[in-house]
């Protein structure tokens, strides 16, 4: 019989795959694969040629040291940014016309100017009323660049979480407050225990990206004379005229970045993964 | 109030004149950045498409480093990187030549890198929304790869993925102002003169900081206006 003759469908082999040509795409695309090898080789043979160079030996622990200004600035600024966040954006789905309204003339004010410029603003715009914070007794605050740094970072990053936050919790189901209403439980209870965590999880890549965006913006700090790892990059580079300054300040803004984005994946997962749906 | 009316006028007792040829090099650094990195941000997203590993490699290692290095970064990277390979070159040449970059272009180019790896991005995203079916529709209609990319595919392209390029749009108009410290007279810049000459930094960085926003709410109107413009042919729901 001739269907015995046939082995079981799963045995069979699948056909071979038929074989690619030298489409231009391909060719392209090694080419181009090829030219980041050899720009990464050439890299990384010019950081082992310089690693024992004067100039890293002079000024390694001051890149160090930047490194870890910046992560403080913007750990801080984050933290500070998050508490002010909250009412900002209960503010901003209020029902109050005026506070809304207040709210997102905020939020569209620090979205819609440069970071440089908020920073300048405050730093050299509020010694105008130099006076006034004298008599305060709040000048000691406004005349240090750090402090202000701190300020005006917060209050932007606050615009932008504050939009991350509301977006989030506006996707919560509606059902979860009416269920929690029916189970007798106060509002403030509901947003804190119920809303705010579920809220959080959707928001964790946002956050995660203004993380990031906050790591690269703070090299702007730089101009107003701290010495972040920007600031000791160009102080470096005005310094020794060498361009491997630049260089290596890349290398460290790079791995920063990566490896605070590989473990944000990470943390993500983990922290989504009852929500996964196992296949 | 009047001495502050008096500072921001035009002529030769104010600002203003300083502060509107600032704006106008602000306004025209970010039109310049735009149709390069819209280009390569497209011819990124394509290779991201692509079937090749090899160039699906290429454009995300492009992507990761441009969207991990801080702008400000970049900016110096390419100012004074190019100055020197530029340097060296020429003095192959001639050992006395020196030559110098300019700030525009090199913080055209700067932003542009920038603005193309995110750029790349919302293209990808946008080629996604598109089916399968679009293209082997256009291949049955007889169409080249290039009429169905450009017939078939783009229009649906520039759709989807306008929300996110104006989003960038507003990115790149406040980036421009990183090209200051680099010595660009834009706005900032001469706000910054002016304060320093005036004295009166708060209402010269305050003014700059409301002129950035007239810009933001002229460009979020524009856009809304593209945005109609490229559902013309969608029905009205």
């Amino acid at each position: 019989m001739s269907v015995n003759t046939l082995a079981p469908i799963a045995a069979r082999k699948p056909p071979p795959a038929p074989e690619r040509g030298w489409t231009g795409s391909r060719i392209a695309g090694h080419v181009l694969m090829a030219l980041w090898i050899v720009s990464g080789a050439f890299l990384l043979l010019y950081l082992a040629n310089n690693v024992m160079s004067p100039f890293v030996q002079r000024y390694w622990s001051q890149y160090l040291e930047g490194a870890v200004v910046t992560i403080e600035l913007v750990a801080l600024s984050m933290v500070l940014g998050a508490l002010l966040s909250l009412p900002i954006a209960l503010a901003r789905s209020s029902r109050n016309p005026l506070l809304s309204g207040l709210a997102y003339g905020y939020v569209y004010l620090f979205r819609g100017t440069p970071l440089l410029a908020q920073l300048f603003l405050i730093y050299y715009g509020l010694g105008s009323f130099r006076g006034f914070f004298s008599d305060i007794g709040l000048w000691w605050f406004f005349r240090d660049a750090w402090y202000c740094a701190i300020f005006s970072f917060t209050l932007n990053t606050a615009a932008y979480q504050a939009e991350i936050l509301r977006g989030a919790v506006q996707n919560i189901d509606k059902g979860q407050w009416e269920a929690a209403s029916s189970l007798g439980l106060g509002k403030g209870v509901t947003f804190f225990r119920i809303i705010l965590p579920q809220a959080l999880i959707v928001a964790l890549r946002p956050y995660g990206n203004e993380l990031v965006l906050m790591i690269k913006g703070s090299a702007i700090v730089s101009i107003i004379t701290i010495f972040d790892l920007m600031g000791h990059t160009r102080r470096s580079f005005s310094r020794s005229y060498d361009f491997q300054a630049y260089i290596w300040a890349a290398v460290l803004y790079l791995m920063m970045v990566e490896g605070l984005r590989r473990i944000w994946d990470r943390l993500e997962a983990r922290l989504t993964r009852h929500l996964k749906r196992s296949a | 109030m009047t001495d502050a009316l008096m500072l921001l006028s035009f002529g030769d007792n104010g600002w203003g004149d300083q502060i509107a040829r600032g704006t106008l090099v602000t306004v025209s650094l970010a039109l310049a950045s735009l149709p390069l990195g819209l280009v390569v941000g497209f011819l990124v997203a394509l290779a991201k498409t692509s079937s090749e590993a090899s160039m699906r490699a290429a454009a995300n290692i492009y992507t990761t480093l441009f969207r991990g290095l801080p702008e400000l970064l970049t900016l110096f990277l390419v100012y004074y990187g190019v100055q020197i390979l530029l340097n060296e070159l020429v003095r192959q040449f001639d050992p006395t030549a020196n030559v110098d970059v300019n700030a525009f272009v090199a913080g055209m180019v700067a932003l542009s890198l920038v603005f193309s790896s995110y750029a790349s991005e919302a293209f990808l995203s946008a080629f996604r929304g598109i089916k399968q079916g679009q293209y082997e529709g256009g291949y049955a209609l007889g169409l080249s790869k290039g009429q169905t990319m450009w017939l078939v595919i783009a229009p649906q392209l520039i759709r989807l993925a306008l929300p996110a390029l104006g989003n960038l749009w507003l990115i790149l108009l406040k980036e421009t102002a990183l090209v200051s410290v680099i010595g660009l007279e834009d706005l900032l810049r001469w706000a910054g003169v002016a304060a320093r000459v005036t004295k009166e930094p708060f209402l010269f960085f305050g003014t700059a900081c409301l002129i950035y926003l007239a810009l933001s709410i002229i460009s979020s109107a524009g856009l809304s206006r593209i945005d109609a413009w490229s559902r013309r042919g969608e029905v009205p729901r």
